[in-house]
């Protein structure tokens, strides 16, 4: 280790290093499309067929439109409706509206994961008891609980509350989010238990300090680098969450209906459904986003172990 | 009042399945107020096990252990002792000054609570272990002889009246190892505090104490008690690597290795 090394703080994503970042990230992005074009180019409209077996997808224009015709369909009105909006605007509308729903998901999926976990760290009986049903609850598929999740939510009356459908959607996005977040935070909470023989346990026991004080101050800030994977994880899947529950429930606003509902229409308009699909990427890399500043509020607690 | 009184203290682990460990049996042990005793002994021979006695980081099973006329619980909650270990157990997201101002926090009670006083008391620890100029520095940002010091200020941090340190020299290089060997003679000639220094080292254990307890393995336990008559820390520290170099020392190294071997002869002769 030099010494300028030691006496000044280090950096952490200094500027070069996050323009490259961003110009790998823009790079991939054209590769993509650069590829999506070649191969339309390149393989037959038929795609290719080896006996009865197609190994090799179609490229008309109805199975894989021009990148510029899809952009063209986005500036042009969304229906034939005279007052109808741009198609790229109702698009924004619905990834906005789909973002929102996903972000409460996120948020009640994230409290109870973390909560999961606090309990099962805390009573280690409850970690034997409730672990399985975790992993269990996973198994479930989304799409078979989305209209029950709705069904039930209509069924709820508490007082003058009135239980909205994009509730049922964000609940099933919360299910989905709160998984990686219990188990991540899980084994956060537990890693000074192992880490190098508990020394640091063995501190805060020699300090007298209940555990509720050594979940504060070690426990929790040790969770972090164990954290935040489970939290971009969460976001995914909160996303996905939202977009399938919207399919499976048919909920209006959102890009899942869009997706749906433009499909159906996709011979006669092969371009238009693209747009709500660029808009569920707009959507994940806004919930990507999110996360990373959650990450930069935290970036205190992910430096490197010292012994 | 003397600091530590271990009285028959025994520990037996439990195996699982029919007789345990004995790490340590019919263990006796007194260290006075301001007295630094060294446990040295082959690995495994319960140094570790009897340190974490006397911190309660662990119970005996039988026989008994107090600090300070205490329990050793009681003394544990009332924060008696200061703690280090081979780790130096930093805390990664804190700076050095405030990891060595953890222990004040965690227990205001005592008298520490107020922001001022506990940076008072870090940036004096700090000069103790010649650490002012990194107090806002991360850990990572340290060597192992450095974050090794901040651990030691740390066991410092509440004026503790007894130490226990297990190996906390022990991960590091030689020179380093006598920097702060030198350090530790002069924090207890500055504070007082009487010293359990669990150590590999016969040089080390003969330089630091005023007695060093040698211990033999299976069952763990105390062969014998050497005095070191070599002066007070004060003196040692101004004698320096005179001290290292002296005939008096020498002899006290050679003793302390006689026991060290004759210690495994009587084991070997136990267990044949
Ligand atoms: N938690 C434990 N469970 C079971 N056995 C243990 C435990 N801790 C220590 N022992 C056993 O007790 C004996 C003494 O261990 P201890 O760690 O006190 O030795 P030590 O003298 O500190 O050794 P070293 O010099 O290697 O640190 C060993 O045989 C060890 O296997
Ligand atoms: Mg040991």
């Amino acid at each position: 280790m030099s010494p300028s090394r030691r006496s000044s703080p280090p950096r952490r994503s200094s500027p070069p290093r996050r323009l490259s970042r961003s110009l790998a990230g823009t790079a991939g992005v054209l590769a993509l499309a650069a590829a999506w074009e070649a191969y339309k180019a390149l393989v037959p409209d038929d795609g290719w067929v080896l006996g009865e077996v197609r190994v090799l997808p179609r490229t008309t224009d109805v199975a894989m439109p021009h990148l510029w015709d899809m952009a063209a369909r986005a500036a042009e009105p969304l229906t034939s409706a005279p007052d109808s909006p741009p198609l790229w605007l109702a698009t924004l509308q619905g990834a906005g509206f789909t973002l929102g729903v996903s972000a409460v998901g996120w948020v009640v999926g994230v409290t109870f994961g973390l909560l999961v976990a606090v309990l099962m760290a805390r009573f280690v009986p409850a970690r034997a008891g409730l672990l399985p049903w975790v992993v269990l609850s996973q198994t479930v598929p989304l799409i078979a609980i989305a209209p029950l999740v709705k069904r039930w939510g209509a069924q709820l009356e508490i007082g003058t509350f009135d239980w909205q459908d994009w509730m049922s959607v964000a609940v099933i996005a919360s299910y989905l989010a709160f998984f990686p977040v219990s188990v991540g935070a899980l084994r956060g909470f537990t890693s000074p238990d192992a880490a190098a023989d508990g020394v640091r346990l063995d501190l805060f026991r020699a300090y007298g300090v209940g555990w509720w004080t050594t979940f504060w101050r070690l426990r929790a800030p040790s969770s972090v680098p164990y954290l935040l994977p489970a939290l971009r994880l969460a976001a995914a899947n909160a996303v996905v969450g939202t977009v399938v529950a919207e399919v499976s429930t048919g909920l209006r606003g959102g890009l899942g209906r869009m997706i749906v509902e433009f499909g159906a229409s996709a011979s006669a308009d092969p371009a238009k459904q693209w747009s709500p699909i660029a808009g569920a990427v707009l959507v994940g890399l806004a919930a990507t986003g999110l996360v990373a500043l959650v990450a930069l509020g935290l970036r205190r607690y992910q430096s490197g172990d010292v012994a | 009042m003397t600091a530590v009184v271990v009285s028959g203290a025994g520990r037996v682990f439990d195996g699982g399945s029919g007789a345990g460990t004995v790490a340590l049996t019919d263990v006796d042990l007194t260290v006075g107020e301001g007295e630094l005793v060294s446990l040295i002994g082959p690995s495994g021979c319960g140094k570790s096990t009897l340190l974490r006695l006397i911190a309660d980081l662990d119970a005996p099973t039988s026989g008994s252990v107090a600090v300070f006329g205490k329990t050793a619980e009681r003394a544990r909650k009332d924060q008696d002792y200061g703690i280090a270990f081979q780790q130096a157990g930093l805390l990664p997201w804190r700076s050095v000054r405030a990891n060595v101002e953890l222990p004040m926090q965690l227990r205001g009670a005592g008298g520490l609570s107020g922001r001022a006083e506990r940076a008072a008391r870090s940036a004096e620890l700090l000069a103790l272990v010649g650490l002012t100029d990194f107090a806002d520095h991360r850990p990572h940002q340290l060597s192992g002889g450095m974050q090794q010091r901040v651990a030691i200020a740390r066991a410092l941090a509440r004026s503790p009246r007894l130490l226990l340190m297990d190996e906390p020299f022990g991960a590091l290089d030689e020179m380093t190892r006598e920097r702060l060997q030198d350090e530790l003679l002069r924090i207890r000639a500055a504070t007082g505090a009487a010293v359990v220094f669990v150590t590999h080292s016969i040089a080390e254990a003969v330089y630091l104490s005023d007695r060093v307890v040698v211990m033999s393995p299976r069952p763990g336990r105390v062969v014998a008690t050497l005095d070191v008559p070599l002066g007070g820390p004060a003196d040692r520290v101004a004698r320096g690597i005179g001290l290292r170099e002296d005939p008096a020392y020498f002899e006290r190294v050679s003793a302390v290795r006689e026991v060290l071997h004759s210690g495994d002869a009587a084991s070997d002769r136990v267990s044949s």
